[in-house]
């Protein structure tokens, strides 16, 4: 910067203060808070009722947790996401129901299906511009949905029933509801854990660097094609699980559960809470997924006053409500630190 | 004296614009070559050539004597070059810290397993990541911040990040896409001594640069392209003495020295 610039204009280097509300927010146990007042919830409200609304919004949590790792880390809009938690759920499902096994050995086949899905989804999108990707994956999604519709070893229209429960060790049964919902937020709040910290890591910054400039990216070294397909696989695996608790939790799977509207949602809780930034992420899916049943006394204008929330929100907030702002720590006691305090820097 | 680089007949067209038409130059170890021409040259093209960006039509470009012709730009980075762009090419929303720490990527030192597992290898491959960052930012002279996003820094301060994340690869190839643009005067004389701390690191640096008075001073060796073609390639002395390049553009002192001060 030359001498003569108007420091009103001089570009700001320093970080703004922070709101007591965002020091909150960006507090490191803000994750441990979340986690304990979710697990005290149900000593409160224990209904069937709401454990089942909390055990959904969970989930979907989960979901958003891994379309912000495709769509927040790495820039690649997907509108077919829902298409990844059909996979797991059809295929924790299918085979437990065909062996009579517990879900929770289903695992490892829902981890190589989704894995395969994501690279059949992934591939033949990566060399497309964003405005295509979108279409191209809202066309997957709707053939994911329509397959499942049309397969008879999906049981077509009306789906499967009765699938076995997650495990059960003589009486004690994860399929209670309230047990159900324990394991549900531990192994959310597992995922979720996982996809942040991916998030800050060198595979996490190569997503960052490849939505900013693939260009750049490619001049670094970085396989733009490789990274972006490792974003759809972690986005597939964790739809995937998304997918068991789900096949879980209603012990059925039927393709009206897969529907573009679901895909819509998971992108809007992703888009309302801030890209990129977990911690925003699961408050917009929270939002998302609790707001219509809070609303529930409005009864028929419940979504009418859910849209206007949201519009209401993205006028004020266009970035989300807590968007990923790119602060870290400077060098403790570095030169640069010294002198900006005394303002003599160029 | 090993050879860095070589470029032979190289070749690209756009339309009906060949943009490079037949360059040859090559670059041994530790040398800085200058790469200068009229606006339009094709000096961009060519490095884009050579760094994957553009497929050429014709003509090799060999890295330690092995033909990376062709191949996709993040494998030829992998083979050892390194690079800026003439309009800064940073991550805007990221951190400088992060910035710079795309430079070493290739480092590896972690997986995406140690990442969710936070194993003690993952620690310190990040401190050593966040040490290596700040190293570099020291190396090119970078006195800002740097835990804030880079779109919040001056355009000069920007072309240190990038400067640094070129260096940050450890390479020994370095294309500088004219690194002094939009410098003032204190500016270009760090940027000089710059580039001779990086040639005594052990790299090579070809840059393209229309500041003549920092190209004569700084470069062994200038090739001067015109409308594509090469016409003039030898030490500086030689290339002010040449009618060829006295005429395409030494010629044309007056606006190579406005366009040269004007824009970034
Ligand atoms: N991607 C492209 N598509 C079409 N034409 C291009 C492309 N890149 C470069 N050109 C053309 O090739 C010619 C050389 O451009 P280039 O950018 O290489 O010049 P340069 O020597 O770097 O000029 P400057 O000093 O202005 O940066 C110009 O006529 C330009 O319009
Ligand atoms: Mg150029």
């Amino acid at each position: 910067m030359s001498e003569n610039v108007d420091t009103t204009l001089a570009p700001r280097t320093t970080r703004p203060p922070a709101s007591p509300i965002s020091r909150l927010f960006e507090s490191k146990q803000l994750g441990w808070i979340a986690l304990a007042i979710a697990l005290l919830i149900p000593l409160l409200i224990a209904t069937p009722y709401s454990l089942n609304v909390m055990t959904t919004a969970a989930i979907f949590v989960l979901l958003a947790s891994g379309l912000n790792i495709v769509v927040g880390y790495c820039g690649l809009l997907d509108l077919g996401y829902i298409a990844f938690m059909a996979v797991g759920a059809y295929t924790a499902g299918i085979i437990a129901k065909a062996f009579d096994l517990p879900l929770i050995f289903t695992i490892p086949a829902v981890i190589i299906m989704t894995v395969l899905a994501g690279l059949i989804i992934g591939a033949p999108t990566l060399r497309l511009r964003s405005d295509y990707l979108a279409i191209v994956t809202l066309g997957f999604g709707e053939i994911t949905r329509i397959t499942a519709n049309n397969l008879s070893i999906t049981g077509g229209p009306s789906g499967i029933f009765g699938i076995p429960g997650l495990l059960k060790i003589g009486d004690f049964d994860l399929q209670e509801p309230a047990v159900f919902y324990y394991v549900t937020v531990l192994v959310v709040a597992a995922f979720v854990l996982a996809a942040a910290r991916l998030g800050k890591s060198r595979l996490g910054r190569a997503w960052r660097f490849v939505r900013e400039d693939e260009d750049a990216a490619e001049a670094m070294g970085i396989h733009t094609y490789k990274v972006k397909l490792m974003a759809y696989i972690f986005g597939a695996v964790w739809g995937g699980f998304g997918g068991i608790l789900f096949a879980a939790h209603l012990s059925a799977v039927s393709p009206q559960s897969f529907v573009f509207l679901q895909s819509a949602l998971v992108l809007m809780a992703v888009v309302l809470g801030g890209m990129g930034n977990m911690r925003g992420v699961v408050i917009g899916a929270l939002v998302i997924s609790l707001l219509p049943e809070l609303l529930r006394d409005l009864s028929t204008y419940r979504y009418l006053v859910f849209g206007l929330l949201l519009v209401v929100v993205m006028v004020f907030r266009p970035q989300g409500f807590w968007p990923a702002r790119g602060y870290e720590p400077e060098r403790m006691g570095d030169v640069s630190d010294r002198r900006l305090a005394k303002g003599t820097v160029r | 004296m090993t050879v860095v680089l070589e470029v032979k007949n190289l070749q690209i067209a756009f339309g009906g614009v060949k943009a490079v038409d037949g360059l040859s130059f090559s670059v041994d170890a530790k040398e800085i070559i200058a790469v200068i021409g009229p606006n339009g040259a094709g000096k961009t093209s060519a490095f884009n050539c050579i760094t994957g960006f553009y497929k050429p039509s014709s003509g090799a470009v060999l890295l330690y004597g092995q033909n990376i012709t062709g191949k996709r730009p993040a494998d030829i980075a992998a083979a050892g070059v390194s690079r800026t762009f003439q309009n800064l090419r940073l991550f805007p929303d990221l951190t400088v810290l992060d910035n710079v720490r795309a430079g070493m990527h290739l480092y590896g030192g972690q997986n995406w397993l140690d990442a969710i597992l936070h194993t003690p290898r993952f620690k310190r491959s990040e401190a050593a990541y966040t040490e290596e960052a700040h190293h570099w930012l020291d190396f090119v002279g970078y006195s800002g911040a740097r835990g804030v996003p880079i779109r919040n820094l001056s355009y000069g301060q920007q072309k240190h990040v990038e400067i640094a994340r070129a260096l940050a690869r450890k390479s020994g190839l370095l294309l500088l896409d004219e690194p002094a643009a939009g410098l003032n005067y204190t500016e270009k004389r760090d940027l000089l001594d710059l580039c001779q701390r990086i040639r005594e690191l052990g790299t090579a640096i070809v840059l393209i640069e229309h500041d003549m008075g920092l190209v004569m001073e700084l470069s062994e060796r200038i090739v001067v392209m015109n409308f594509g073609k090469e016409i003039a390639d030898g030490t500086p002395a030689e290339v002010k003495a040449n009618p060829a390049v006295i005429e395409a553009y030494l010629g044309k002192d007056d606006d190579e020295e406005v366009s040269a001060r004007g824009d970034a």
